[in-house]
């Protein structure tokens, strides 16, 4: 009976082996994101309006103030987190694979990363409540030996900078895990053609080893992005409901319907698709850009 | 100058890891005023909560292990051995729950599986705890989909499985007796990666109202000082003993692979 299974000549009945992975995806995978974002383009049912129709009513309802803050916190504290993910990953991956420092610090630093890129949400929210929250270990440090009071310099790790700072340990561990292969592909004949060619150290960087890591650095700024985008944890952890970003404030409406209408909680939440979406498309594109050159 | 800027990049990074945990570890120690105590961690365990959530999320975990296996390993075998073409299909889908916030996921869940549905998941403890682990294999899915797909890489999927049919075996017995055992290691950092995952996860578990770890320590952190410090250390220690397995069996399996 098996074996007349393998040995069946059309195609089609090939695909039937992989029937439980489609209705497992399509159930609690596509379905659910599809009902959303259909959601988001369907009228509610109110009394003078019994049928569902089509509509963009809900997106553009979305365009309040508050909504609008709010999807600006969010993007802003993304992008910067994953600029100073991207700045500073890079420094670190650069100084242990090319910079000559002892190699025997890679392997610990990217097992670390391993790690450190895995401890997110909730723990990593008290991790830096309890270093430099208002009776953090550094807060106090500060105030005590040093004189130097944070919060009266207008620091408050229960912002859209505290949140950038606690992101950061994910981030620049990613980051580190990510374009640690990249450095490596950068071949050292390269580096001896144009010192040949009389290129200094900047001139290489800047006109060879940064051109080919371009795609790379850039895609995965798109994935860091992303990354701190969809993460709600953390930011709940860390601040509760007072911050006004946009998974928070999905949360919230799925708690508790804050906006009103659930049709405008799918639109929300479609709109952290499409933006997820865009920075992951071309994280995927700009990949298959940079393997032309690493390999 | 530019190892003085390699080495600056260093310190300031390692600085900027060691801070937090260094902060969390001494927090977690402070409980009781000018000494260091092992307070905070008693008191937690202590906890009957800890414990029940604890146990509920380790219970999920394994749940979740046991199905993403089911489902991905005779997935990945099958693309490998007879459709190849659906190969860049299977990988997009796996790849989905990148893009796809959880909490989208989960708002889809809460509106489709309702009490006045096709399927009343959410209507019982029972279905909604199914619901839950089917939710963690999504998020497990790319994972798991690409440690089980690096692992069949590295047999050959088509002679194995025709020397076992020769011998008489079923598809349950090639799956089960030939192909797992030979991508045991990588099945198991796939595990692992899950385990860590899904151990601490809040999104889900919160939104569907299950009684979860993670809930549970966002809970204790709105209304405790120590304790949520000692429950920062417990959840870095499970990830770091998750990680140390993978290298772990990443290592031992090196020794029974071909080079290719």
């Amino acid at each position: 009976m098996n074996i007349s299974l393998s040995l069946a000549p059309r195609s089609l009945t090939r695909w039937v082996g992989l029937l439980p992975f489609f209705l497992f995806a399509g159930l609690f995978l596509v379905y659910p994101t599809l009902y959303i974002v259909l959601g988001a383009f369907r009228s509610g049912v109110t009394a003078e309006t019994p049928e569902s129709v089509w509509t963009f009513a809900n997106i553009t309802a979305l365009n309040t103030e508050s909504v609008r803050n709010a999807y600006w916190i969010s993007i802003k504290v993304s992008f910067i987190s994953a600029l100073l993910g991207c700045v500073i990953g890079f420094g670190m991956a650069a100084a242990v694979t090319l910079a000559g420092l002892p190699r025997w610090l890679k392997q610990p630093l990217l097992t670390f990363s391993g790690v450190a890129s895995n401890f997110a949400g909730v723990p990593l929210a008290f991790a830096f409540i309890a270093t430099i929250g208002p009776a953090g270990l550094i807060t106090l440090w500060l105030k005590n030996d040093l004189g130097i009071n944070l919060r009266a310099y207008g620091f408050n790790l229960l912002s859209s900078w505290g949140l950038i700072l606690t992101y950061l340990f994910f981030q620049i561990p990613l980051m580190i895990l990510i374009i640690t292969p990249a450095l490596e592909g950068l071949k050292k004949e390269w580096r001896e053609a144009a010192a040949i060619l009389g290129a200094t150290g900047r001139q290489y960087w800047t006109m060879v080893a940064l051109p080919i890591l371009f795609p790379s650095l850039l895609g995965t700024l798109a994935l860091l992005f992303a990354n701190a985008f969809g993460a709600v944890a953390t930011a709940i952890a860390l601040t509760g409901p007072s911050l006004n970003i946009a998974p928070i404030l999905l949360y919230a409406q799925i708690r508790g319907d804050v906006l009103g209408s659930p049709n405008l909680g799918y639109a929300l939440a479609t709109g952290m698709i499409v933006i997820t979406a865009c920075a992951n498309g071309l994280y995927i594109w700009l990949r298959a850009r940079s393997e032309r050159w690493l390999k | 100058m530019s190892r003085l800027f390699a080495w600056g990049a260093l310190i300031f990074g390692i600085l900027y890891f060691l801070l937090p945990l260094l902060g969390m570890a001494e927090f977690s120690l402070s409980m009781l005023r000018d000494q260091y105590t092992f307070e905070a961690y008693r008191v937690v365990l202590r906890d009957p909560d800890f414990q029940a959530t604890f146990l509920y999320s380790v219970m999920m975990a394994l749940a979740t292990i046991v199905m993403g296996i089911a489902l991905v390993v005779p997935t990945a075998y099958w693309v490998r051995l007879r459709v190849p073409q659906a190969r860049p299909l299977v990988e997009f889908i796996t790849l989905l729950p990148l893009v796809i916030p959880a909490i989208v996921i989960v708002y889809g869940y809460i509106r489709i599986f309702n009490t006045s549905s096709f399927l009343p998941l959410t209507g019982t403890a029972t279905g909604t705890n199914i619901l839950l682990a089917c939710g963690y294999v999504t998020l497990a899915l790319p994972y798991m989909y690409r440690a089980v797909d690096t692992g069949l890489r590295t047999i050959d999927v088509g002679t194995l499985t025709e020397a076992a049919q020769s011998l008489g075996a079923g598809w349950m017995t090639i799956l089960g007796r030939v192909i797992l055992p030979n991508v045991l290691s990588a099945v198991l950092s796939g595990a692992f990666l899950t385990f860590a995952i899904v151990i601490g996860e809040f999104t889900m578990a919160a939104l569907l109202d299950r009684p979860a770890f993670g809930p549970y320590m966002q809970l204790l952190g709105a209304n405790r000082a120590y304790e949520p410090a000692a429950l920062a250390v417990i959840a870095f220690g499970i990830t770091w003993g998750c990680m140390g397995l993978i290298s772990v069996v990443g290592r031992l399996s090196k020794h029974n692979r071909i080079a290719r």
